[in-house]
């Protein structure tokens, strides 16, 4: 019994050395050095490219609502994560008549995925129909012809990969970011 | 018809690992894989093991049990210890002393029920060496335990069950670190972060807003998390995250991850046996229960999410999408969810809190069977058993002969200890949501009004009495109650049933071998598959129906009510 108890807190300790440590800090050594730029955000000088942000005004593309974006309170980081509010929610009936509403205003029919919160509450992605819905506000206020957002959309959007796995979809910051160099 | 190559895809890596992995988890089990012998051997002489005495069942569970409290102790330690500790770059405090407690269960426990937020509870330390190390080891344990249930199987007349010291060690060196290492790389290469570094503040000149962009050691938690059938991700939203689950490549890659130890340990007992279609009918039996169920839940959430068609101003071309990510879609969201609660992974890349009633009511009774289709790492495969063992005994009830699986009698000690494993799941998850419900403290929990309300509460103790951790995560855990009542959840629904299993080991181990006859019952066709199907099924309904009809099932049924 005391020997094997001794075993136990030895096999213990010499998983936390191996597996908590040796394990995480070789894997971040092999990560800085073959993929430094994922393996540290994927970080833009305008932010990760992973990461969804708040956009307003008719000049940008706007992303999906996720509206209490954890990630932009001003310095204090937030916890990712959907809204879980369940199917037969009185909120989510308000939350998605008040952003269709909002969207309408500016002159944009979204589809659901607009005006719904994904899982993590700070999805970078819109569906290429969505891009597309918000052409005329973008041009009308830009004044780039709708053909020619069109054509950045369409070279804007990726997947899926392998050709088959998921839908093909639109990361906005890139975007809006080659919008900016139009502009 | 994407999605059906995207299937036919994940079939093809299923069916190379039930091959191939099978194969060599026997030989790692055996002692024939020696690549890593040095490492094993200094192992052995640290922990003062020798290597060739093999252990009887009861000594096998004290070194289990002895290895499960140091290390709930560990973790406990580094929790609450964590504000003191380097590698803290956020300078997080200690974390509270119960969510300390039920969180070093949840990972003992193979569970990764997370009443916490990641990124704004635990410091990079502690995801390490408090959680990431865990994740291997309750891993290796419940595959140590599902190879002893096997080896009294395929002994006869002896006393010992094999070495826990050896079987864990040998699990982890050459099998999760090896596999963990490399698809750890190929998370970070997609996008997980992986860095020491802080989080980082970065302000975009063109919308004006700042962001501080969380990091840590993740893609190689991620590749762990998955393998072990664990399922605690580094961050809040866990799979959804796209700093943790970057695009659908390694979306694809989780859901294989998770699928091919419990799949390819049914190859190994196969093998170990001597036969490979009695590991190739237990497939079979986990293999129609999970195709069934991710057919359900798919189309379940391809319909239209109730509460947006009734505000009446959008089209849903996809179906549901409130809670799920754009570059997954509706249906590879739907299959990571269900792949992750059948095997006890319980990690999500969308909202399970938002799925439709019935796309809940599919990942819900998904853990309701029991997390044997396909199960944990391990404890898929000895769970099943023992629903295979109670099949048998229906079997020759119903023949009227002393029933027998691979050569072994069946009796009573054995249909004892089976139905005790088979019960202690659901007896605890029953009687703590009916505890939960009853209390003040336990109803204030949930986040959504109405029946869906109550079926946050029922996941929740669902999920952690099967050591799933996935969660309708609206409700509120981390309070004294969820964090009590969760971890005796997760402990009873743990060792309540390798208990039993271990004891079983060491019965089936003892007795000799039957020869088969005419009239010997076959486990390894299509009528045994069917037998075992039906206890399955009809086990899970008859137990769980009546919660069921008052959560989602009542949920369904409530047309035009909103809560």
């Amino acid at each position: 019994m005391i020997s094997q108890l001794r075993s136990a807190i030895l096999l213990a300790v010499g998983a936390i050395l191996l597996f908590g440590l040796a394990y995480p800090l070789a894997g971040t050594g092999v990560s800085q050095l073959l993929f430094p730029h994922q393996a540290n955000g994927s970080l833009t000088p305008r932010g990760s490219t992973l990461v969804g942000q708040p956009w307003t005004g008719p000049q940008w593309f706007h992303g999906r609502p996720d509206p209490d974006n954890p990630l932009r309170l001003d310095g204090a980081p937030g916890a990712s994560g959907g809204t879980n509010l369940g199917p037969r929610s009185q909120q989510l009936v308000a939350a998605v008549r008040a952003g269709a509403a909002k969207l309408r205003g500016m002159g944009v029919q979204p589809t659901a995925d607009l005006v719904t919160t994904s899982g993590s509450g700070i999805d970078p992605d819109i569906t290429p129909q969505d891009a597309l819905a918000q052409v005329a506000m973008v041009s009308r206020s830009t004044g780039i012809s709708e053909s020619r957002l069109r054509r950045l959309i369409r070279t804007m959007t990726v997947g899926p990969e392998l050709g088959f796995l998921g839908p093909s979809y639109v990361d906005v910051l890139q975007l809006n970011s080659a919008l900016a160099r139009i502009r | 018809m994407q999605f059906a190559l995207t299937l036919l895809l994940l079939a093809a890596v299923l069916a190379l690992s039930w091959r191939f992995l099978g194969s060599y988890l026997e030989a790692v089990y055996s002692g024939r894989v020696r690549w890593l012998s040095g490492a094993e051997r200094v192992a052995y002489r640290l922990l003062g093991v020798d290597p060739g005495r093999e252990q009887r069942w009861r000594e096998y569970a004290v070194s289990l049990a002895l290895f499960s409290g140091a290390s709930l102790l560990f973790t406990y330690a580094l929790l609450r210890l964590q504000g003191q500790l380097p590698l803290n770059p956020q300078h997080l405090g200690a974390v509270s002393p119960l969510l300390s407690w039920n969180t070093a269960v949840s990972f003992l426990t193979n569970t990764n029920w997370q009443n916490y937020a990641g990124e704004t509870t635990m410091s990079y330390l502690s995801q390490m060496a408090a959680l990431t190390v865990q994740q291997f080891t309750s891993a290796a344990v419940g595959m140590a335990v599902a190879i002893s249930l096997v080896r009294g199987f395929s002994r006869a007349g002896a006393s010992t069950i094999g070495n826990f010291w050896v079987d864990t060690v040998r699990g982890c060196l050459y099998v999760l670190l090896p596999i963990a290492f490399v698809t750890g790389a190929v998370f970070v290469a997609q996008g997980a972060v992986q860095t020491l570094a802080g989080p980082v503040l970065i302000h975009d000149a063109l919308n004006g807003a700042t962001q501080l962009i969380p990091r840590g050691p993740v893609g190689f938690m991620e590749s762990i998390k998955q393998l072990g059938t664990n399922g605690g991700g580094f961050f809040n939203a866990n799979g959804a995250d796209p700093l943790e689950n970057p695009t659908q490549l390694t979306n694809l890659l989780s859901v294989a991850l998770l699928l091919c130890i419990p799949v390819a340990l049914t190859y190994t007992f196969g093998k170990m046996v001597g036969s490979r279609r009695q590991g190739l009918a237990l497939l079979a039996a986990m293999g129609l229960i999970f195709a069934v169920w991710t057919g359900f839940t798919g189309y379940a959430e391809s319909q239209p999410n109730p509460a947006v068609a009734a505000a009446g101003v959008v089209a849903q071309p996809q179906g549901n999408m409130e809670g799920k990510e754009v570059r997954f879609g509706v249906l590879d969201s739907t299959l990571y969810d269900v792949a992750s609660t059948q095997t006890s992974t319980g990690s999500v890349d969308s909202t399970p809190d938002s799925y439709t009633p019935m796309g809940g009511f599919g990942l819900l009774t998904g853990m309701m069977l029991g997390e044997i289709t396909p199960g944990g790492a391990g404890s898929g495969l000895y769970t099943l058993l023992l629903f295979a063992i109670v099949a048998v005994f229906i079997g020759g009830l119903m023949v009227g002969r002393t029933p027998e699986y691979l050569g072994k009698k069946i009796q009573a000690r054995e249909v004892k200890l089976a139905s005790l494993g088979v019960l202690v799941m659901p007896v605890a998850v029953l009687v703590i949501t009916g505890i939960a419900t009853a209390l003040p403290a336990g109803r204030a929990g949930a986040f959504n009004s109405g029946p869906h309300g109550f079926t946050e509460i029922l996941y929740a103790l669902t999920s952690q009495g099967n050591n799933n951790g996935s969660a309708f995560a609206g409700l509120n855990g981390n309070t004294a109650f969820y964090n009590l009542a969760g971890g005796i959840d997760m402990l009873v629904g743990r060792f309540g049933v390798m208990l039993p299993v271990l004891a079983l080991a060491g019965a089936l181990a003892g007795k000799q071998a039957v020869p088969v006859s005419l009239g010997t019952f076959r486990t390894d066709n299509a009528t045994f598959v069917v037998l075992l199907l039906g206890v399955i099924l009809i086990v899970g309904g008859l137990t769980f129906f009546p919660a069921l009809s008052l959560g989602p099932l009542l949920e369904q049924l409530s047309h035009g009510r909103f809560f």
